[in-house]
């Protein structure tokens, strides 16, 4: 291959910035490409030897499997699956270890930034009363020291900024400038929905993290009312200060859990969830679409943002690659969640069959610079970390 | 909390870490020249910072950096440099076959000596130096 053939991912220096994006120093933004150049080779390089080495075990056995446990007891016995995942957790915990030394450096400094943005804003609702469920606390999520909600001193954002600054390498740029592919596939999708004739008033977002999903919708309709919510204050610190320092004026930042709103029925005409019910658990997934119906006024639309359900037409391979974040990157409810029959759970929730459905989408990014999900070969796949998701849409 | 940065930014996820070889210190030997060689990168894109710095401000011309020919004085210093490197980084190698020496005069020393007094295993030389 000659070397102009090769995709090189775009350098971390091309990050969207803002007024509360922690300052990078050189080596820090060098150790960022080196871990999206890593995560590239990975899955460019190496994911393709686990396949090869797998069909050749399977062949030695006469008997291929017959589910992903099955799999699993092949492949974790597999010199090449053994680096490929040994190396893809590494990467996880190495790009931690840079934001985090990054951000923590110069938390004061970026404490300061925020609260000149948030101080006295009705748009940043905290609640302390807000407990951390246990499906967020248990465990630290992504291999994230703290998770989304551990504050190391008052008025942190040490986690969102965190967050924010290293989606970039794990998604090895596919995410786009601000990490918001996802909320520019939705704003996409609204568009040729609002031809049709939908146009929400009123959109809540629920788990918005650091707002980076919702950010796109609020700039591309600036008359809707946005409500974004989260259980953990430090990311909502974070969120609201970015969005306001991007000029965005139309979503309220709220600290809720989402399994209980206090907003009245029908407030709602459009309800988002990005790559969030997967961090739930079995006993929240039905509470939080049940909210979700209740929450819709009449005519509004559901829609939930995932990796694609492990159904029977997916090849048990793939399942027990795509299932490797449950174990590895400390994502306990991903396997349950995607084992789930959502259409059934929707409709538990009071939805009509006939009014869910599903359809494809991939992150919209500026493809002069960064790489397309959707233009990617349909075999560079990796598993779980490329962004093209189904979203799971139900009308009320 | 104060804030130290250094330490706390490797701090642990809460969650056991998975073993992926069939020996744990595999594990940790991997996590370990993993975080090298990325410093390693970070080194050679400081280095190539340098360089397309010095370009731009005309200090030099990078094409003058491939077409470099040292001279024999600096070959040889560099010859140096490269094998005082590798000398460095395989001292484990370097210790193993030492130890082979020696074991064999430790060997042939007990064969000259009493049992007692020729042993180079640390925990019986402990026990050999501390008995009166």
């Amino acid at each position: 291959m000659k070397d102009s053939d090769r995709q090189v991912p775009p350098a971390w220096n091309e990050v969207g910035r803002h007024a509360t994006f922690p300052q990078a120093r050189h080596d820090e933004v060098a150790r960022f490409n080196f871990l999206t150049n890593l995560n590239t080779h990975l899955a460019t390089q190496v994911l393709p030897g686990v396949r090869k080495a797998y069909d050749q075990r399977v062949e030695a056995l006469g008997e291929a499997p017959s589910n992903r446990r099955a799999v699993g007891t092949i492949l974790k016995q597999e010199p090449v699956y053994q680096y490929w995942s040994a190396l893809r957790r590494n990467t996880m915990e190495m790009r931690q270890q840079n934001g985090r030394g990054m951000v923590l450096r110069q938390l004061p400094e970026l404490i300061e930034k925020a609260q000149s943005l948030n101080e006295g804003s009705t748009q940043l609702q905290l609640d302390p009363a807000v407990k951390v469920p246990r499906y967020v606390s248990a465990v630290d999520i992504h291999c994230m020291p703290g998770g989304y909600h551990t504050e190391l001193c008052a008025d942190d954002i040490s986690a969102g900024a965190n967050y924010d600054c290293g989606i970039f390498v794990t998604t090895a740029g596919m995410l786009g400038r601000y990490s918001d592919g996802g909320g520019q596939a939705l704003v996409k999708w609204l568009r040729q929905e609002a031809e049709k004739g939908f146009r929400p008033k009123r959109i809540l977002d629920i788990g918005c993290t650091v707002g980076h999903n919702i950010v796109p919708l609020a700039q591309a309709f600036p008359d809707t009312e946005i409500v974004a919510i989260d259980v953990a204050a430090p990311v909502l610190r974070y969120a609201h200060a970015r969005a306001k320092s991007l000029g965005v004026n139309n979503i309220v930042f709220r600290q809720a859990n989402a399994e209980a709103l206090s907003d009245a029925d029908g407030s709602f005409d459009l309800i988002i969830t990005c790559m969030f019910l997967h961090e739930t658990s079995s006993r929240a997934l039905p509470r939080i679409l049940a909210e979700t119906h209740r929450l819709l006024a009449h005519g509004g639309r559901v829609v939930h943002i995932e990796q694609p359900q492990f159904t029977d037409d997916m090849p048990v391979y793939e399942q027990f690659m795509r299932d490797w974040d449950t174990r590895n990157n400390n994502e306990p409810f991903w396997g349950t969640l995607h084992d789930l029959d959502l259409f059934e759970a929707m409709q538990e929730a009071g939805f009509q069959r006939e009014n869910i459905s599903t359809t494809g989408l991939f992150a919209v990014v500026d493809e002069s610079l960064f790489p397309s999900a959707e233009r990617a070969d349909a075999d560079s796949e990796d598993y779980g970390r490329k962004p093209a998701w189904h979203a799971y849409i139900a009308r009320k | 909390m104060a804030i130290d940065a250094i330490s706390m930014a490797g701090n642990k996820a809460k969650g056991k870490r998975p073993q992926y070889f069939k020996d744990g210190d595999s594990d940790r030997l991997m996590a370990i020249l993993m975080a090298v060689a990325g410093e390693l990168a970070v080194a050679r894109e400081r280095i190539d910072t340098l360089e397309r710095l010095l370009e731009k401000n005309g200090v030099l011309k990078r094409q003058d950096i491939e077409q470099y020919a040292p001279d024999t004085e600096a070959a040889h210093e560099r010859g140096l440099w490269q094998q005082e490197y590798i000398a460095r980084i395989l001292r484990v190698i370097q210790q193993e076959i030492e130890q082979i020496d020696e074991n064999r005069a430790a060997a042939v020393h007990a064969k000259e000596h009493t049992a007692a007094s020729t042993t180079n295993d640390l925990e019986e030389l402990i026990d050999e130096l501390a008995s009166t």
